[in-house]
């Protein structure tokens, strides 16, 4: 089990989570116990074996699945404890999410996809487009506004996807495989776009990762397996 | 960007799919608004007839005369506030096929008692009760003929014929009138019915019917008594009844309109209704990862029903406008050919709003289904991810 330091200012604080699956007359416990730390500003890639819970991890971070018994806070609040609107509330404001196939809307553009969160959002039209102009110049497609998603490469398609993760500020990205469907240089493109977001501009992230290449970018890795933490490595 | 664009682009990413789903659309609203306006036009009787008028006929069935002595017999009992009487001309100008409404009637009381749908100059008004051989032509009429006041023309009869063997009459136009509602059918002559029976060969001093107005609603049921029991056993029995009633019966030779427009409209809608909801269905079906998305972005359950739902019913308002447009069309189109027999043939702004409403039930039925599986979806099922 992994016995983080302790933070003094705790992005996300898991304490003794359970999260059990039925499937038919089984029932398959993923994690029974499980305790983690990850303090504000900090870059860590979650590796580990399929079937290990790095995905179910990061549902449950962002809030899109429910711990079946533990406390889950994350950007100071328990999420154990919102309701399914408050929890639609929280996400919109506080997570990033950066997918392994993109999930960008194909009838949209590329500033529209980016534009999606904002919607949610009290914003004008124009403060809105300014943001959207301004994430999508952070991931270094400016000139990309007006494209379709099949109009634009793989790597392109993830920065736009990373630009709608970032577009309302939210003070934590949550990447599934990000790089899992790129080739190496392009995987490295979009990695050194989360190291500046996160070295730069002090997002924390936390990612979920097959590849160890990709793991470098990371701070830190924590390796799970069976539902727990089996060893923590610093990496930077 | 907004909800409304992020709509318009989701039901627009297949443009086949959703034009074909409009077509189908407009089909049926196309139907509904004809077939909804020739009911009104065929009910228009029913729609102006007011609770205080009766109509008295012959037992055995309209076509039957009564005698005209029926009128003065009638007019003297208690409780008959107004009356006048018809006969049917069965008209036609120049030709069989142009088919003329005419009936000779009482001018005097006739006007008084149309009074509630008409609107009659004095001058029009005095001119027909003065002019023997006037006819006096509803405003539809002089425009679809051309005529004016002041033109001789010959009006021939399908049933009746003068002493001299002749079928044709020389009338003048006195005066026209307008409608003073919508219901009330301005492609109608009324001549003076002495100058009428004066004339004809045969069928003297008989009538078809009698229109009267009780003095009050609550008058009716003792009117009719004393009417039907005044000629029982007579060799010309009567029947009277409401005018609504009447008409009711009158339109009910053409057939019981309001249930085929009722079925065809139904039957119509329930299949478009399948087809469209069964792919509405499949639609959103097929965007369950992108839902997915959407509410990992922060969208609420409740903010999806609506999307979907503003979806179908933007779909039902895309292809049902047109379709209240071709009905226009088809309306205007065939309108002055068939003015003779529903003359107050239109597409009326309440069939209208009833089809917009139509149109967004018709929305809500198709996208509820895909909208609450929608707004039901979990998020991590809908990523394909656990």
């Amino acid at each position: 089990m992994l016995s983080p330091t302790d933070p003094i200012d705790p992005m996300i604080d898991i304490v003794d989570l359970c999260k059990r699956f039925t499937k038919g007359k089984e029932t398959i416990t993923i994690f029974d116990g499980l305790n983690l730390a990850i303090p504000r500003g900090d870059f860590v890639a979650v590796m580990g074996p399929s079937g290990s819970g790095k995905t179910t991890l990061l549902n449950l971070l962002g809030g899109i699945d429910r711990s079946d018994a533990g406390e889950i806070e994350v950007a100071g609040e328990r999420l154990d404890r919102l309701s399914e609107s408050e929890l639609s509330r929280w996400r919109a404001s506080h997570i990033g999410f950066i997918f392994q196939f993109y999930n960008l809307m194909p009838m949209l553009t590329a500033a529209q996809n980016v534009e999606l969160p904002l919607l949610l959002t009290r914003l004008g039209r124009k403060e809105r487009r300014q943001r959207v102009e301004t994430a999508l110049g952070v991931v270094g497609l400016a000139d990309r506004v007006k494209h379709y998603p099949k109009e634009m490469s793989g790597g392109q398609q993830q920065r736009v996807a990373i630009a709608r993760a970032i577009v309302s500020d939210p003070a934590l990205l949550l990447c599934d495989e990000p790089t899992g469907d790129l080739d190496r240089t392009t995987a490295d493109e979009v990695l050194s776009i989360l190291q500046v977001l996160n070295r730069d501009l002090g997002k924390t992230i936390v990612m979920v990762t097959h590849d160890p290449a990709a793991a470098q970018y990371a701070k830190r890795s924590l390796h799970l397996d069976k539902g727990h933490f089996i060893e923590k490595e610093l990496v930077a | 960007m907004n909800d409304l664009v992020l709509i318009r682009k989701n039901l627009f990413r297949r443009k086949l799919r959703a034009i074909l789903m409009m077509v189908s659309i407009l089909i049926a609203f196309a139907i509904f608004g004809v077939l909804a306006s020739f009911e009104r036009a065929f009910n228009a009787g029913q729609d102006r007839a007011t609770p205080d008028r009766l109509v008295v006929l012959n037992k055995i069935n309209f076509t039957q005369p009564l005698p005209i002595s029926y009128y003065n017999r009638v007019a003297a009992i208690d409780g008959v506030a107004q009356i006048t009487h018809f006969s049917w001309f069965g008209g036609y100008y120049q030709e069989p096929r142009n088919f003329i409404a005419a009936f000779a009637v009482d001018p005097e009381n006739w006007m008084k008692l149309r009074d509630s749908d008409y609107v009659f100059a004095p001058e029009v008004r005095a001119a027909f009760i003065r002019e023997r051989t006037g006819v006096l032509v509803g405003a539809r009429m002089m425009e679809k003929w051309g005529w004016k006041v002041g033109d001789h023309i010959p009006i021939s009869s399908s049933i009746w014929s003068q002493r001299s063997g002749s079928h044709a009459w020389d009338f003048i136009i006195v005066g026209s009138f307008t409608a003073r509602i919508p219901q009330a059918d301005t492609n109608v002559m009324l001549m003076g019915y002495d100058y009428f029976n004066e004339t004809r060969s045969f069928g003297k001093d008989l009538i078809n019917w009698l229109a009267l107005r009780t003095t009050s609603v609550a008058a009716n049921e003792r009117v009719i008594d004393a009417i039907d029991g005044m000629f029982a056993n007579s060799p010309y029995e009567t029947t009277t009844d409401s005018e609504k009633a009447f008409n009711k019966a009158f339109a009910a030779q053409l057939g019981n309109v309001a249930l085929i427009v009722e079925l065809v409209v139904g039957a119509a809608f329930l299949t478009i209704l399948m087809i469209v909801g069964n792919t509405m269905v499949m639609t959103v079906r097929e965007r369950t990862r992108e839902i997915g998305v959407l509410k990992t972005l922060g969208f609420s359950g409740g903010r999806i029903l609506r999307m979907v739902l503003g979806e179908s019913i933007l779909l039902a308002l895309l292809g049902g406008l047109p379709g209240l447009g071709v009905a226009l069309l088809l309306i205007t189109r065939v309108r002055d050919s068939l003015m003779s027999f529903v003359p107050t043939l239109s597409l009326y702004p309440d069939i209208a709003a009833a089809a917009v409403g139509l149109m967004v039930v018709f929305g809500i039925i198709t996208g509820l289904v895909p909208a609450l599986n929608a707004m039901r979806l979990n998020i991590v099922t809908a990523l394909g991810r656990s």
